[in-house]
């Protein structure tokens, strides 16, 4: 059943992927499909910002229609969009900033939610491509919540508390600020907004890669290897299904992890030096 | 000097197997541990599976990063 429904996606996508003549495994060119329209302009989108685009309407319609007119007995779109938002309250927020942390509740529920539903494209039929899976979103995405942390760092301390408290430890002896400032300041200003860019980027990729991967290889198995490579076909099948569940997981998970890493940083550059 | 040995093929795929050791070990003590909290101490779940997760991303980062170093360093 799945190859009935991903089968057609195959020719519908236009992937590299066997056609006939040949094994086509994925390469990197799945990430640079030509501009749509516009081609050589830079604001000429190609098929993954078409996606993004895509999923982010879907996400706003939905919002903005569940919330429209708040009743106190909610309805049934209501109630989505209240677990959607109670998740992040209860789930990311209270649990690592805490109470005072409310105030930043808008801009972590559209992070997690943009990111979820970008990454979840790459596992519906037709689509196949997540938003995130190329550069673009997660750096800026990223580089919104580093400029969200650090404008709150400056706000509660003080430019030269903020880095008084992020460079230099307290507690360390004297001659090892000369080692440990320069290993803080990469790690604190450079390295987080860089990890949590290649983190979710290069988990989307792997993951359409495998998915490319595991489809392409059976289409070419079931029909145009030796009968003898049949049951391989369905192996790969069994597994296209299997890891279609766990990009899933993935999906949601890489979601959870940039909320939560971006709290965490918001929650520690609001906190007293320890 | 004749050429006596010789690796053919991309070599970022060793690349990555190799990276991918360290991280892998990584999340095993890591998520064992959290298990290990989670059975001693049923009442603190939620705590320890959060951090549990933190750790994670932070760990799985680095296998990543060796993925994708791969694809830059063509």
């Amino acid at each position: 059943m799945t190859l009935i429904t991903f089968a057609p996606t195959q020719v519908l996508a236009g992937l590299s992927a066997a056609e006939g003549n040949g094994f086509h495994p994925p390469t990197l060119s799945e990430f640079f499909p030509g501009q749509l329209f516009g081609a050589g302009t830079w604001w000429g989108p190609s098929r993954i910002n078409l996606i993004g685009l895509l999923m982010a309407g879907l996400l706003a319609l939905f919002f903005v229609s569940a919330f429209r007119k708040p009743g106190v007995v909610p309805g049934r779109l209501q109630m989505l969009g209240e677990m959607g938002v109670t998740f992040v309250r209860s789930q990311i927020i209270d649990e690592v900033i805490g109470k005072q942390g409310r105030r930043f509740l808008p801009y972590l529920v559209t992070l997690f939610f943009m990111v979820f539903v970008l990454n979840i494209a790459g596992v519906l039929p037709t689509l196949n491509m997540a938003g995130t899976a190329v550069i673009g979103v997660p750096m800026f995405l990223a580089g919104v919540s580093w400029l969200v942390f650090n404008v709150v760092g400056v706000q509660t301390h003080g430019l030269g508390g903020y880095l008084r408290n992020n460079l230099f430890p307290p507690g360390v002896p004297k001659p090892l600020y000369l080692l440990l400032t320069p290993i803080e300041a990469i790690s604190t200003f450079v390295l987080r907004p860089v990890t949590l860019t290649i983190r979710l980027m290069a988990n989307m990729m792997a993951g359409h890669l495998m998915l490319v991967l595991f489809f392409a290889a059976s289409s070419y198995l079931l029909f145009e290897a030796q009968p003898a490579l049949k049951p391989l076909g369905v192996a790969a099948v069994a597994m296209g299904f299997a890891f279609t569940l766990f990009e899933i997981l993935v999906a949601g998970l890489q979601a959870y992890i940039f909320t939560l890493l971006t709290a965490l940083y918001i929650g520690g550059a609001m906190s007293e030096a320890h | 000097m004749d050429l006596l040995a010789q690796v053919s093929g991309n070599v970022n795929a060793i690349g990555y197997g190799l990276a991918a050791i360290g991280p892998g070990i990584g999340l095993g003590i890591l998520i064992g541990k959290a298990l290990e909290g989670m059975a001693r101490q049923p009442e603190v779940t939620g705590v320890l599976r959060t951090n549990m997760f933190i750790g994670i991303a932070l760990v799985e980062a680095l296998a990543l990063i060796g993925l994708v170093a791969g694809f830059i360093f063509t």
